[in-house]
């Protein structure tokens, strides 16, 4: 008998682990299967984390989070979205979006309760949701209706045991994004079915088309919704491990308890480069945007001209083209492609069942990288299936 | 931001992107980028297009000098008439008018210490309006107009992640 627990031993490790070792065994690989930056940290923002280590500031902080850090977030989500939350007690400082939302469904689930999670989404709501002892119920969207979650859809999958909701937009890895419209559609569910949303916008900044909408934002959703953001995408800082959560005081020291007796707080560094982020780095994250917009327009242009069909993504640093019109299925096209081009995406299905047909392309690379990587699937796709 | 502000940064920072990509960048016609960068080559914001190159990594050895010269002002001409003379020999890269202890900053270029030394003494130091020159010969490059100009260890992405 296995020593592991059931409900550990129930999630399967991350079928990107195969092909990622591929990957690094060859040489010359052209890798557009990234999920984060091809920028480094800004400078001031790392100089800053250097200047607080220079004067020794290596201890604990308060289990929230730097104060200050907290009310320039608090500050910066009301300037942006009109929403205020209380940086003493409804603001919580996390070890990356990863941890905040691990903290939230632990935080709300009772055990057999259900989530409700679109995908394709980002790998680790299912597995999280399993070990917090919940139920992940996934509510497919297609690439018809945009890659949005379809109000009807969700309906249908609510239960008397429905909990929460995950909504994660701009996505991880369509590129899909929510508009005011769809969102209050949705907050009308929340709040006929008093569901609690939680709402990962780490890519809110990475948004092309229309301004993102904050879904705390809207019209009595702040009490229901557990907000989540960071750091990592907009200011290149994926290695910092800082988020935040925002949310009601009760949900936040919930949330807070549990971070306090697990990971304490975040690294103070991390903390000191994200409050310098935070206050004055808006340039870095407008620059950083028009050069990912232009990509994106090159990558989305190449792929509908070498023959594959491309949902327009509005958010994120993806594309998420179909590759049904091969035959072959993600796995095959993705393995395929690497030992017979040297390029590396990420096969869609990696991201739930309704991601097959489809591939995850990153646009954080090079523009010399995106042509020379849409040059080699031109040519794999003139003799891969016929 | 306009179109030609952005075709401008974009061009900036990389002048060998075809017209074509700069018109998906930028959802306009092909045409219309080829217009804007004519127009702009015409009335000389667009100068012309060079490359940034690592002369001594190609194994070429170039001496440079910046020099700090004081210079007497003509009346009515002020600086300009001694700066137009200096701008026109082919060894000054950079010449500047600047505040503070010295009035024109002058970068020098040659292929030796003997060319560059030569300069100074036969050409600049001579010259009338000249009171005193102090010559700085520049050791290493290590960032040049916006390019950080050694190899350094760049940090290494994970392949591929989710």
């Amino acid at each position: 008998m296995s020593g592991i627990a059931e409900r550990v031993r129930k999630v399967p490790v991350s079928g990107i682990r195969k092909f990622f070792d591929l990957v690094l065994s060859m040489d010359d690989v052209i890798s557009l299967g990234v999920g984060e930056p091809d920028f480094i940290t800004p400078w001031h923002i790392r100089e800053a984390s250097i200047y607080s280590l220079e004067r020794g500031h290596t201890m604990y902080t308060s289990n929230y989070g730097i104060l200050e850090l907290r009310e320039a977030i608090s500050e910066k989500v009301k300037e942006s979205y009109n929403v205020e939350y209380n940086p003493e007690n409804e603001v919580l400082i996390t070890v990356g979006v990863s941890e905040a939302f691990d903290l939230a469904i632990r935080a709300v689930v009772n055990p057999g309760d259900e989530v409700l999670i679109p995908e394709p989404s980002y790998v680790s709501y299912k597995p999280c949701t399993i070990f917090a002892g919940g139920k992940p119920v996934i509510v497919e969207t297609i690439e018809e209706n945009e890659f949005k979650p379809v109000v009807e859809d969700i309906e249908k999958k609510i239960t008397e045991k429905t909990k929460a909701l995950v909504l994660s937009y701009p996505n991880n890895p369509t590129g899909a994004t929510l508009g005011k419209g769809d969102l209050e559609d949705i907050a009308d569910i929340v709040r006929e079915y008093d569901l609690t949303v939680i709402s990962d916008e780490i890519y809110d900044r990475l948004t092309y088309k229309g301004e993102h909408t904050c879904f705390s934002s809207l019209n009595g959703m702040r009490e229901n919704t557990v907000y989540l953001n960071g750091f990592s995408k907009a200011y290149a800082m994926t290695g910092w491990r800082v988020g935040y959560a925002m949310s009601s005081e009760e949900i936040i020291e919930a949330m807070m308890k549990i971070h306090q007796y697990s990971m304490l707080c975040a690294p103070i560094m991390s903390q000191k480069a994200a409050l310098e982020a935070v206050t004055t780095g808006d340039r870095d994250v407008e620059e950083m945007v028009r050069q990912y917009s232009r990509r994106k327009k090159i990558l989305v242009k190449r792929l509908r001209e070498i023959g594959l069909s491309c949902f327009e993504p509005d958010g994120a640093f993806y594309a998420f083209p179909s590759i049904k019109s091969t035959g072959l299925s993600s796995e095959e096209f993705a393995t395929r492609l690497l030992e017979e081009e040297k390029v590396a995406v990420v096969p869609g299905n990696v991201f739930g069942s309704s991601g097959e047909g489809y591939l995850r392309l990153a646009y954080a690379a090079s523009h010399e990288d995106i042509n020379e990587a849409l040059n080699r699937m031109e040519r794999f796709l003139t003799y891969s299936h016929d | 931001m306009s179109k030609d502000d952005e075709i401008l940064r974009i061009l900036e920072d990389n002048a060998r992107v075809s017209d074509k990509d700069i018109a998906t960048m930028l959802d306009i016609p092909v045409e219309e980028v080829s217009r804007i960068i004519k127009s702009m080559e015409e009335q000389k914001i667009i100068r012309k297009y060079k490359t940034v190159i690592n002369w001594e990594k190609f194994g070429r050895e170039k001496v440079y000098a910046m020099i700090d010269v004081n210079i007497h002002p003509e009346r009515d001409r002020g600086y300009d008439s001694i700066a137009e003379r200096l701008m026109r020999f082919s060894e000054v890269r950079n010449l500047f008018l600047v505040s503070g202890m010295y009035d024109l900053f002058v970068l020098v270029e040659g292929n030796n210490m003997k060319e560059v030394a030569g300069f100074v003494a036969q050409k600049l130091a001579p010259l009338p309006q000249v009171t005193s020159t102090t010559t700085h010969f520049l050791l290493k490059k290590y960032k040049e107009d916006g390019d950080i100009l050694f190899d350094r260890e760049e940090a290494e992405r994970q392949p591929i992640s989710l």
